[in-house]
């Protein structure tokens, strides 16, 4: 209801309310006429097939998540079982909608534009037609509104007004609302199924309502058709009658007043704010077939296992209305009424304004599906050559959104999304309106749809990029951070060295002068500390080798003499390896002394220890 | 079996450009009827050379843009701009001053801007004030109504006109028209209406006074308001058609008679009042045919009667004190101009968004 305290002062809504209740009806821009052609399939009653040998039944049939599979391959299963888990987040189960075994698991052509495989499960019919249990709730007036929610997620319902946007997710958002909208309004042409079934099940539709009511809390009902179904006004009329506060609204024929938006629009003078939801405005609404699905969960306790589909279009021989099966196959259902295939033929799933051709026939019937159209060569015009838009803005005198169709138009050819954005393509509901109308034969419809997608793929792609990013900023900073480390390390490591230098030389030079050599002549270059510390190392070298030659001469001291002779020979013999390249020329007669010395020494030492040995 | 694919909607209006611009010229029929059964023979010839010219000039550029010009010819737009073009101008004018004013509709302003659909102004119009511009002369001479001549040029005498500027005895227009004011007789060509008003008005004279003149027996000007009568029935045929919306004219219309009614209400000696400048020059298929051709108008309703009532604002402006005794031309380019700053700030509030505030 946020939404509606922004969108009405306290006295507007209050005036608002009264209107509704007053029956006044509003009015949205735009909308087209488009030959009606219902009569086509509107008078029979809708037929009951038997089971098809083949069904093939979508994880998925409903916007949202598919749910895990509960069988296996070459099990037998009983109609109405459930064959998937319910999805998470409110993802909705699959049923087995007749008794028989399944034969495969795994992909297959899916109910969709591009028929792009799906994972499936394919059920062979045994002919039986053998319920499982059904738990059919007596009094559902016992039952609080999560209990019936969780009914109604747990039979499979989706919306079947084209959508299939899962009914129990729909009926649990809270907020508090003022009007239950019931559509019946089935403006596409051709599609009739709404139409027959209020004729034909109108009771059942009223006792769905009733129990939507007792869920959402919601008092008043609005229940909306076109007035071009006389028969099914009179039948729901006749259903409500006696009832409180269920009105029929009869609106003008007029596409697409059957869309959501156009029909609260229509019915209530509100408008659902973009990106939000009937809610939003106190409203909440559901197809008939709904609320026809709910009552048949509830109080017969069966899940939704099929749905009327209208079988239409002047290539077919018998047209009319079918139950049909979740999962029949389309060429089953057009078989069943008299296709007559032609080359190059068209086949559409849906109506001719919001309907998509199929690929292929080999594609279930889904929740969603309310309409298979199969028109005969010259009954819909195909689209001829797309000429230059002479913006004489027919498209924005129909578009029920009052969105610029011809701007979207260019700015969809130039690739804009910032100018798409701006002039909110995002709000296009894609009934086809401006298309239907457009002198050009523009296929104005499609250009946004490509656009759109365009933009999701731009969206994912930046998403992409800015983790990217994100990680590559993240990266460098660790390098940066790792180099700095290990700057900071060096720098200690060599301030250590040249501590640790400072003190060696500062021995060293003690040990020189304490051993009386002339440390004093030579000149200190701390410039090149590895050259001072080369000549420390040889003078403290040349002084304890002097000390050896002492201890030779010092009969004591023979034994130990010997290895401490070795070990400094070695020493030096280190000393002027690693001192060659920088020592010599900076002073080579003392590195020649010592290096004399050290022969000396090493001479000396050898010749002490033979005589140690002897 | 392969199955036929397309994006939906899989059915459609079948209303295409051609056939609206079909409906156009339909509509165009009773004023031109009344054209040339006023001023003649003239008429009919422009029409000639203005389609034949047109038909040349777009498939000379359909051929230099590599565009197939079978199906874009037969669109008829470049049909529509050339009739337009054509009863716009003096019928006697001679037959270069269409073949240009065409020429430059269709090569200029049509097809250097991207062709059909692309135009920033109306090609007829931009056409006209090319043409009056550089030829102020031929521009200028109407033909007087058949109702004050009493008979026609004769066909051939108009061909002949058209052709060498002399008729077979050697007059031009321009020398009928002296002819004509002297003696009475012969008189094939005179000033238009609004033309009269003006010249009186700049000498001196009253408005009364100068519609005292042998031109003004009828309503807004013998002939004129036949013809402004009959394209006002075409433009209603366009309208119950559905090929146009009732905004443009409406706005044009309104904004027009209304500030006439102003200007008869402050000076009614000076400023021609509501009955002439709707029923006179070339306002209604101005109202109907000219300012209602979508490519150069406003896209939204909203727009649409703000830039009508602009055309209908400067054309009474221009009328009563401008340089230039019509000024319909002149009126549809500066709206031309004004329609992108139009369209910004009258784009409709699309569903679900709150109300637009002008930024």
């Amino acid at each position: 209801m946020s939404s509606l305290v922004h969108q009405f002062s306290h006295e507007d809504l209050l005036r608002n309310r009264d209107d509704i209740a007053a029956g006044k009806l509003w009015q949205f821009p735009g909308g087209i006429h488009p030959p009606q052609r219902k009569e086509l399939a509107n008078k029979t009653a809708i037929r009951r097939l038997p089971p098809p040998s083949r069904l093939l039944i979508p994880f998925k049939q409903h916007i949202g998540q598919p749910g895990t599979v509960l069988v296996q391959e070459g099990d037998h299963v009983l109609k109405g079982q459930p064959l998937t888990a319910p999805g998470p987040n409110s993802g909705l189960p699959v049923h087995a909608p007749t008794s028989g075994r399944i034969k495969r698991i795994g992909e297959h052509p899916s109910a969709h534009p591009s028929a792009l495989p799906v994972a499936t499960i394919e059920l062979l019919s045994d002919g039986e037609d053998e319920w499982a249990e059904k738990h059919p709730i007596a009094d559902y007036t016992a039952l609080s509104s999560s209990e019936l929610i969780a009914l109604i997620a747990e039979a499979g319902i989706a919306g079947l007004g084209g959508a299939a946007f899962p009914t129990a997710q729909k009926l649990a958002a809270d907020g508090q609302l003022d009007y239950l909208i019931i559509n019946g309004v089935e403006c596409e042409p051709y599609i009739v199924s709404d139409d027959r079934l209020m004729r034909e099940h109108a009771a059942g539709i009223v006792r769905g309502i009733r129990i939507l009511q007792h869920i959402s809390g919601v008092k008043n009902v609005l229940i909306a058709i076109e007035d071009n179904k006389p028969e099914a006004i009179r039948a729901m009329q006749d259903a409500c009658s006696g009832t409180e506060n269920l009105a029929v609204r009869i609106v003008p024929t007029r596409y697409p007043s059957g869309g959501e938006r156009q029909l609260i629009q229509l019915l209530t003078g509100r408008e659902v704010p973009a990106n939000g939801l009937p809610k939003d405005v106190g409203l909440l609404m559901q197809n008939v077939g709904t609320a026809y699905a709910v009552y048949r969960a509830i109080i017969l306790g069966e899940p939704l296992l099929e749905r009327v589909i209208t079988l239409t279009g002047e290539a077919l021989q018998q047209p009319g209305t079918v139950w049909a099966m979740l999962g029949t196959p389309v060429d089953t259902l057009l078989k069943q009424a008299g296709y007559v295939p032609y080359p190059n033929a068209r086949v559409i799933m849906g109506g001719p304004m919001m309907g998509f051709t199929l690929p292929t026939l080999d594609v279930p019937i889904v929740k969603g599906s309310n309409c298979i159209l199969a028109p005969a060569k010259r009954e819909l015009p195909a689209s001829t050559t797309e000429m230059a838009c002479i913006r004489c803005g027919a498209c924005a005198d129909v578009c029920p959104a009052s969105l610029l169709p011809q701007q979207l138009y260019w700015l969809a050819r130039d690739h804009d999304h910032d100018g798409l954005r701006e002039h909110h393509l995002a709000d296009c509901i894609e009934c086809g309106a401006c298309a239907y109308v457009c002198p050009s034969e523009i296929p104005l419809v499609h250009y946004y749809r490509q656009a759109k997608a365009d933009m999701r793929e731009q969206y994912i792609e930046k998403q992409k990029a800015e983790i990217a990013k994100e990680r590559f900023e993240a990266r460098k900073a660790r390098l940066e951070r790792e180099k700095q480390e290990r700057l900071e390390r060096h720098e200690r490591a060599a301030e250590a060295r040249k501590r640790a230098l400072a003190e060696r030389e500062a021995k060293a030079a003690e040990t020189a002068s304490a051993s009386g050599s002339d440390t004093t002549g030579e000149p200190n270059k701390p410039a090149n500390d590895r050259v001072a510390a080369a000549i420390a190392r040889a003078k403290a070298k040349k002084a304890e080798q002097q000390k050896a030659a002492q201890a030779t001469e010092n009969p004591e001291g023979q034994a130990d003499a010997k290895p401490e002779a070795q070990t400094e020979s070695s020493n030096s013999a280190e000393a002027l390896k690693a001192s060659p390249d920088e020592a010599p020329e900076n002073d080579p007669g003392n590195d020649k002394k010592a290096r004399i010395a050290a022969a000396v020494a090493r001479a000396k030492a050898k010749k002490a220890a033979q005589q140690g040995s002897d | 079996m392969s199955f036929y694919i397309a994006s939906s909607p899989h059915t459609r209006q079948r209303r295409t450009t051609a056939r609206l611009m079909q409906l156009v010229i339909v509509a165009l029929i009773p004023g031109i009827l009344a054209q040339w059964y006023f001023f003649g023979w003239g008429v009919i010839l422009q029409l000639l050379l203005a389609v034949t010219t047109a038909y040349a000039t777009e498939s000379l550029c359909l051929h230099a843009r590599e565009r197939s010009s079978l199906s874009a010819l037969r669109d008829n737009t470049a049909l529509v701009t050339a009739m337009l073009l054509a009863v716009s101008i003096p019928p006697l004018a001679p037959w270069w001053v269409i073949v240009i004013g065409v020429a430059f509709s269709i090569i200029v302003v049509k097809h250097l801007y991207g062709g059909v659909g692309q135009n920033l102004f109306n090609p007829a119009m931009a056409g006209y004030v090319v043409l009056l511009i550089s030829f102020p002369l031929q521009m200028s001479s109407w033909v007087a109504p058949v109702e004050l001549t009493g008979q026609h040029l004769s066909l051939f005498e108009s061909i002949h006109l058209m052709l060498f500027q002399y008729t077979s005895e050697g007059y031009s227009v321009e020398q009928m028209r002296m002819v004509a004011s002297g003696t009475g007789l012969d008189a094939v060509a005179m000033a238009t209406p609004l033309d009269h008003i003006r010249t009186d008005l700049s000498q001196g004279l009253t408005l009364s006074e100068s519609l005292q003149a042998p031109l003004f027996s009828g309503l807004a000007g013998l002939g004129w308001q036949w013809v402004n009568l009959a394209y006002l029935l075409g433009g209603l045929f366009l309208l119950q058609q559905r090929v146009i919306q009732w905004h443009i004219p409406a706005a044009l219309l309104a904004s027009l008679a209304l500030l006439a009614a102003l200007g008869t209400l402050l000076a009614p000696d000076q400023l021609p009042g509501m009955d002439i400048h709707l029923f006179s020059g070339g306002t209604m298929l101005a109202a109907f045919f000219i300012a209602t051709d979508p490519v150069s108008a406003a896209t939204s309703n909203r727009g649409r009667l703000v830039y009508a009532a602009l055309i209908g604002l400067i054309i009474y402006l221009i009328r009563s004190f401008g340089g230039y005794p019509d000024a319909i031309a002149f009126a549809v380019l500066l709206a031309n101009m004004c329609v992108p700053i139009i369209d910004k700030y009258t784009r409709p509030t699309t569903y679900g968004h709150p109300r637009r505030k002008l930024q």
